[in-house]
């Protein structure tokens, strides 16, 4: 009986034209080939933007260390976001009592144990060590260039807030100047970038989703010195729109957690600016409507779908 | 009040002088207290003087000094025998 007075949501429109393709899974969803088309347009036009400044490429599997997840510092401030990769390790035994538990629909997961992999909570977490460990810094500093699957675990029927999504990344390691610099600039091609895909959006400063009571004092701390600054776009809601972009200054954290060094041997400082691969297509979807073939010629030029 | 806020900071928070050099207004985050030494101490202190910070006593400022922190104590504390 609901059905007929409810309105189709945004999510129900992307599963009903093939864009998405429900798991079951909330927030857990497959792409089509025009979805994905779409994003290739993205990420060619991202690094027409940043690809000047000649940034070194990598890319890492959606997945980290488990040791250097834990010397991050991620759980001291978003453990309800983590995700970890359990595995069995039992002998022949176990197995038997295993299938036996999942027969019975029991919790099989019990078992499980910890394994030495995490999954990658954002894109340049796996990164810093592996930086660290070439040695200190050139003077110039370092730029990197990142693309990767992360996994924040938060079900959500807004499709912008996916628990497996696409996040590319620039990172860059060097003093506060340098670092400030460079995200200083961004933020300035970071509007021209989305104000060339004609989207309206707005950039504010913002906090990420400390958890807790003390995740509020760390969330006004990081406000107060406007270590983050977001590019939204209305996705899901006019009143809420959806952070399409984040341009984040870290200041030493990274360096000191791990032992980054710049050529005049101070700790290093980082920023890095994100792209929500996701939250742009989706924004793109929001506003030109699902049927790509009467997007403005500009917007399709611009993405060359 | 003083000896006791001093006596948590020693305690909770990492810094690289240690407390001995500080002086009531010196700043904790110039004498190294990171964002999380700082919520760190702010959970220590509920608990050694048994308050609740109410959020808008949750910023970077309050727990800047010994001082700052004592005049927040106080104004928990008078509010708490107000009401």
């Amino acid at each position: 009986m609901l059905a007929k007075t409810e309105t189709a949501t945004f999510l129900d429109e992307l599963f009903d034209q093939g864009l998405l393709i429900d798991t079951g899974v909330d927030g857990l969803y497959g792409r089509s080939g025009l979805f994905e088309a779409i994003g290739d347009g993205f990420q060619a036009l991202v690094t027409r933007y940043g690809g000047a400044d000649d940034p070194e490429v990598v890319r890492f599997p959606p997945a980290m260390s488990r040791s250097i997840f834990e010397k991050s510092g991620y759980m001291k401030s978003f453990p309800q976001l983590a995700g970890t990769v359990h595995c069995f390790c039992g002998n022949p035994a176990d197995h038997v009592s295993l299938l036996q538990t999942i027969e019975q629909g029991g919790d099989w997961t019990e078992g499980q144990k910890a394994s030495e992999i995490v999954l990658t909570p954002a894109a340049c977490y796996p990164l810093y060590p592996t930086a660290a460990k070439r040695g200190t810094l050139p003077a110039e500093g370092r730029l990197f260039d990142l693309m990767s699957y992360c996994f924040r675990h938060e079900p959500s029927k807004d499709p912008a807030r996916q628990q497996f999504f696409r996040m590319r990344e620039f990172v860059r390691m060097g003093t506060p100047d340098q670092v400030t610099e460079f995200r200083a600039a961004w933020l300035e091609r970071g509007q021209a970038m989305i104000g060339e895909l004609g989207l309206p959006f707005m950039v504010d400063v913002a906090n990420d989703p400390f958890f807790g009571r003390a995740g509020k004092m760390l969330a006004v701390n990081q406000r107060d010195q406007r270590l983050k600054f977001e590019l939204l776009i209305a996705i899901e809601s006019e009143e809420n729109p959806t952070a399409c972009l984040s341009f984040n200054y870290h200041q030493d954290h990274f360096g000191k957690t791990f032992g980054l060094t710049t050529a005049g041997d101070e700790v290093a400082h980082t920023a890095c600016v994100g792209f929500g691969h996701e939250r742009v297509i989706l924004a793109l979807l929001k506003h030109y409507g699902t049927n790509v073939k009467r997007w403005p010629a500009s917007v399709r030029q611009s993405l060359g779908i | 009040m003083n000896v006791k806020i001093r006596d948590i900071i020693a305690k909770t928070v990492e810094l690289p002088g240690g407390v001995t050099d500080l002086v009531d207004t010196s700043d904790l985050y110039e004498a190294g207290m990171t964002s999380f030494g700082s919520v760190q101490l702010m959970l220590a202190l509920e608990e050694a003087f048994d308050v609740e910070f109410p959020e808008r006593m949750l910023n970077r400022r309050l727990f800047s000094s010994i001082a700052t922190i004592r005049a927040a104590l106080e104004e928990l504390r008078s509010e708490n025998v107000g009401g």
